[in-house]
């Protein structure tokens, strides 16, 4: 195995890069990470149950979301540790998802508006 | 796993440039292009990478039928509300699943990090714990669909508002259950070997014929983290918005 002459202490490698595949962390980070996890979840629940409404509840919403996916990923999958190849491989695609976003948002303001034109029109 | 072949002589697995000089070396090298991830890591990402567009699609449809009809969307903070005693508590059951989720997700970490310790009884107990919790999560889901059925909801209507409500919370709360319910199953197959000790001896696997690694709890644990990634986008969007 490549890993064999690899130690213990040497999982986080300075630079945040990770020698190899081999995974292995302090525990520590894992329940900082838990209990952030735990935290911002609450967070999110709170805003509905404060009954925060528009903008505050959608950037709040958004905003508990990103932070809560962006621990995950990072920490939980390991993607601080991995070789930035890998993550913008599999990070870069997405992009994609909001270029869809955009068009279907589009769309669907269009469609309401024919439905409120046209449906309406008979009553 | 053998390391791959350099047409560079000076670049060594050790001294590989970090990175964005090392993203345009490793995609520019003509040869492998992901260096450190094994197969089963590379394997695994592109298929969370695809199952991320298939969930994309669902949660873009849902926003298509929320934006476009002219109905009222019903109310999800009541509608997903649970009475205890007099009181009523909005999103109660989500927010206990939502944590239930999370806890799973911690215990899989700590599998993983067990697993390579070469912990083989710790990393089966936990690997059991993420799946009794992730058994816990599929039940009380089975829990809220039954509440939702009894009180009307369909997929194709309900007595709350738009029509489409119900289409999309048995598709999306649906599909993402079944992904739970697969990941409780390899759990259990993964506990068994890691029991059984297949990853010490390196035993092969029944599917691939690969030698038994750690690693494979690591994979799994992508795989886990990956469902409940997907909660957080569900929660935020249906359930929250």
């Amino acid at each position: 195995m490549a890993h064999s002459n690899i130690s213990k202490s040497d999982g986080i490698v300075a630079g945040g890069t990770a020698t190899d595949s081999h995974q292995e962390h302090p525990l520590k980070v894992y329940f900082i990470v838990w209990g952030l996890l735990f935290i911002l979840s609450l967070g999110s629940y709170m805003v509905d149950f404060a009954g925060l409404q528009g903008y505050t509840r959608w950037s709040l919403i958004l905003f508990f979301m990103f932070v809560k996916a962006g621990l995950i990923m990072a920490i939980f999958m390991h993607m601080k540790w991995e070789r930035l190849s890998l993550n913008y491989a599999i990070i870069l695609p997405l992009f994609a998802i909001l270029v869809f976003i955009g068009i279907m948002a589009f769309e669907a303001d269009y469609t309401r508006a024919t439905r409120i034109e046209f449906f309406n029109a008979d009553q | 796993m053998t390391d791959t072949f350099q047409s560079d002589p000076s670049v060594t697995p050790k001294n590989r440039p970090g990175g964005w000089a090392g993203v345009v070396s490793d995609w520019s090298a003509d040869q492998r292009a992901l260096k450190s991830a094994t197969w089963r890591k590379a394997m695994i990402w592109f298929f969370l990478l695809s199952d991320t567009f298939i969930f994309s699609i669902f949660l873009l449809s849902y926003m298509t039928a929320r934006m476009s009809t002219k109905e009222p969307w019903p109310n999800a903070s009541e509608v997903f509300s649970l009475h205890i005693g007099h009181t009523t508590y909005p999103l109660l059951l989500i927010a206990i699943m939502t944590f239930v989720l999370i806890s799973s997700s911690g215990t899989m970490v700590l599998a993983v990090n067990y697993g390579y310790r070469k912990d083989r009884k710790l990393t089966a107990i936990m690997l059991l714990v993420t799946a009794l919790l992730g058994v816990t999560f599929v039940g009380m889901q089975a829990f809220e669909w039954t509440k939702l059925i009894e009180e009307g909801v369909r997929p194709w209507g309900n007595p709350m508002g738009a029509p489409q409500f119900g289409a999309i919370f048995f598709m999306i709360t649906g599909f993402h259950g079944t992904h739970v319910s697969i990941g409780v199953i390899f759990l259990l197959i993964m506990a068994k070997k890691v029991w059984r000790g297949d990853y010490d001896t390196g035993r092969p696997g029944f599917f691939t014929s690969r030698k038994g690694e750690y690693e494979c709890v690591e994979i799994m644990g992508l795989y886990w983290h990956f469902v409940d990634l997907v909660w957080v986008f569900i929660f935020a969007f249906f359930y929250l918005w």
